[in-house]
């Protein structure tokens, strides 16, 4: 067998927008229709729509590939055709060894039947026989935390529950490909820990996974290399750290009604000691350099800078005022100048610098620019998470063997 | 077609379980239960009994039991076409959309399910029959030895039927309206109540609907006991493999565009 789970080779796949017929009563008077009359000029373009247009791409066995991309990027038709349940319009692809998706955990249930029963049935849907699933029903029940409600039937639970059991079916599943498609959104933060962690020993577990999410952070943890999708084509595939850059990069667009403001941010620059920088080393220092310029005039103005994390987190808040550098007061035309100095205590991730021009007294915001740039922390230092703690290891090794544990 | 077969074979315990379900759920929240699975033929037998009690008074020929026991054994594998069919149509449309449009496995389990549970409730219903016949004391003879074959037939047909309403209905709902018409009229079209002889010259056109000969061959070779019509049963057999074949490559041929059309 080759080292290739899966592959897509130009793939291209086309919708129809707007109504399709779909009764008898619309499909004749549209077919004489269009018998009798000469075919409108691009009738047939308008109607058409690409979803996805020339998609290659290639995943090594036990390789975590991640897509990424606006809604309506073409993502989960990628996965869609993937998974068999489209047919491309154009393109090949390959799938190699036993794939299992997890598109909408819960899709299967049917809310009349109980707990139990839904176990059964959805996992016989994801391919698991009924040996194997019996074999991993307490476990699946223990994972799910519905011990007490397992016979009740499935249409008096709550979403959250609907949610935990549906995922913790997939979950034991063993897939050698395992397509995940936005799981993450739903359930609590306990019930989304539980989906990493799962995902994570799956992956060890030397399956193929293919991930698609709006969190950043957790594709950034999960996969290796990443695929970014616009408008059903690739805008590029590589290392997740420099697709992810390119992704947030692609955010940064200048506010368009700059007009009616009376004073506006004019520039944004980060840079390092050598000048301007996007990429830092955890524990480096950044320089934030922000201009106000004033329209019209101003008064009490201070600057408010945050870091956002991926999942738009805020990580860390300032501002002037709450520096003690006191409020700006500018006149028409004239550019207030300030720079921050910042530690980059984080750990891993990219960060998007916001800032906004604020009056304190009255609440007011005058510019706001969500992420005005981006900041890139890297680690050397085999450190992970939000915060990097400077961690060493001052003493380490075995120090003591404790009897009762001695076997011979 | 090849490939696909071996595929729906490997999917077997999803029919299975499918099956199960929609048996499961038909019965589930219901105080009579199973019952109702007897219920339904019950009421087609009684409402024979009415139809032929009026040929009987119309006619001035006196009514026989054997009439009675033939509209009881015909009327259980027309509920099983009916009930088949009724639901293998509305079996991608229905509860089953979600699975259609989010995870693969070969569609034709649908309708195939569709069959299946509604071949459970034929199965109880027999039962309820059987015990009605003993009564009557309709009997055995060597003919019975017929039935495994009819019962084939029956499910072939049920099942070649239940693919192409299936899809055909996934593309256009109308499909549904017209076969639960031609679903609630044709107990007419079918020798159902009646026997396709009382309708003397006339009645060969009604010989053409294929479910025709078998319910005749279920009443001859258990009430009447003798042979089917032999020519007339092959023609439904004839049909029904067409129709399976058929309606499984058609299926199969549509299935890729499902989950874009729903």
């Amino acid at each position: 067998m080759s080292d290739v789970a899966l592959r897509m080779e130009h793939v291209y796949k086309k919708f129809r927008k707007g109504e399709i017929f779909d009764s008898l009563r619309d499909l004749i008077p549209a077919l004489t229709g269009r018998m009798f009359r000469q075919r409108e000029l691009g009738d047939g373009d308008q109607r058409e729509f690409w979803a996805l247009q020339d998609i290659s791409f290639e995943v090594k066995r036990g390789e975590a590939f991640g897509i990424i991309g606006h809604n309506g990027a073409g993502k989960s038709t990628a996965l869609k055709i993937l998974n068999r349940i489209m047919k491309p319009t154009k393109g090949s692809m390959i799938v190699n060894g036993r794939l299992s998706a997890l598109i909408e955990v819960g899709a299967g249930f049917h809310p009349d039947l109980t707990g139990r029963e839904n176990i059964f049935l959805y996992g016989t849907i994801l391919g698991m026989n009924k040996p194997e699933i019996q074999s991993k029903l307490d476990q699946i029940v223990a994972f799910s935390g519905l011990e007490e409600f397992i016979d009740t039937p499935v249409k008096r639970y709550s979403s959250g529950m609907h949610a935990r059991l549906g995922f913790s079916v997939a979950a034991h599943v063993d897939p050698e490909v395992l397509i995940v498609d936005e799981v993450l959104s739903v359930g609590d933060f306990v019930f989304q820990q539980n989906c990493m962690e799962r995902m994570r020993s799956v992956i060890q577990g030397g399956a193929t996974v293919l991930f698609v999410s709006h969190n950043l952070k957790a594709v950034t943890e999960l996969c290796q290399r990443t695929m970014l999708l616009e408008h059903g084509k690739v805008v590029t595939t590589g290392p997740t750290d420099a697709v992810i850059r390119r992704y947030m990069s692609d955010i940064l667009k200048p506010d368009s009604k700059l007009e009616n403001k009376k004073a506006y941010i004019s520039n944004v620059t980060v840079r390092d000691s050598a000048g301007e920088q996007a990429t830092f080393e955890s524990g480096q220092t950044a320089w934030v350099d922000v201009e106000v310029t004033a329209r019209e005039a101003v008064d009490k103005l201070a600057v408010v800078i945050w870091l956002n994390d991926e999942t738009q987190y805020e990580i860390f808040n300032t501002s002037t005022e709450r520096l003690g550098y006191g409020s700006f007061s500018l006149k028409p035309g004239q550019t207030y100048k300030c720079t921050f100095e910042l530690t980059l205590n984080a750990a891993h991730g990219s960060f998007g610098l916001c800032v906004c021009i604020h009056r304190y007294d009255i609440q007011q915001d005058f510019d706001r620019r969500v992420p005005a740039a981006m900041l890139f922390v890297g680690s050397s230092m085999g450190v992970r998470g939000a915060v990097n703690c400077f961690p060493k290891v001052l003493r380490a090794g075995v120090v003591e063997t404790a009897k009762e544990v001695v076997r011979t | 077609m090849k490939e696909e077969l071996k595929e729906l074979y490997k999917f077997r315990e999803l029919l299975y379980m499918i099956t199960y379900r929609d048996i499961k759920v038909r019965y589930k929240q219901s105080i009579m239960g199973l019952a109702w699975a007897v219920l339904m033929p019950v009421m087609i037998v009684m409402a024979g009994i009415v139809v032929r009690y009026a040929y009987a008074v119309a006619s001035h020929m006196p009514l026989q039991m054997g009439d009675t026991a033939s509209v009881a054994v015909k009327s259980l594998p027309w509920t099983f076409m009916v009930s088949s069919i009724r639901f293998g149509c509305v079996s991608l449309i229905g509860n089953n959309k979600d699975l259609v449009t989010k995870i693969y496995f070969p569609r034709e389990i649908f309708p195939l399910a569709a069959v299946l549970s509604s071949l459970f409730d034929f199965v109880i219903a027999t039962g309820a029959l059987v015990v009605f016949l003993a009564i009557v004391r309709v009997g055995y003879s060597v003919y019975l030895l017929w039935i495994p074959l009819l019962l084939v037939a029956m499910i072939v047909l049920a099942s070649g039927i239940s693919m192409i309403v299936a899809a055909a209905s996934l593309f256009f709902r109308d499909v549904k309206y017209i076969v639960e018409v031609l679903l609630t009229f044709g107990i007419f079209f079918t020798p159902v109540f009646y026997d396709v002889k009382m309708l003397g010259d006339k009645g060969k056109w009604l010989s053409l609907n294929p479910v025709a000969p078998i319910l005749d061959a279920f009443s001859a070779c258990i009430v009447h006991k003798q042979q089917p019509d032999l020519p007339w049963l092959a023609y439904s057999l004839v049909f029904g493999i067409v129709s399976l074949i058929g309606g499984f490559a058609f299926f199969k041929n549509l299935e890729p565009a499902f989950a874009e059309s729903i």
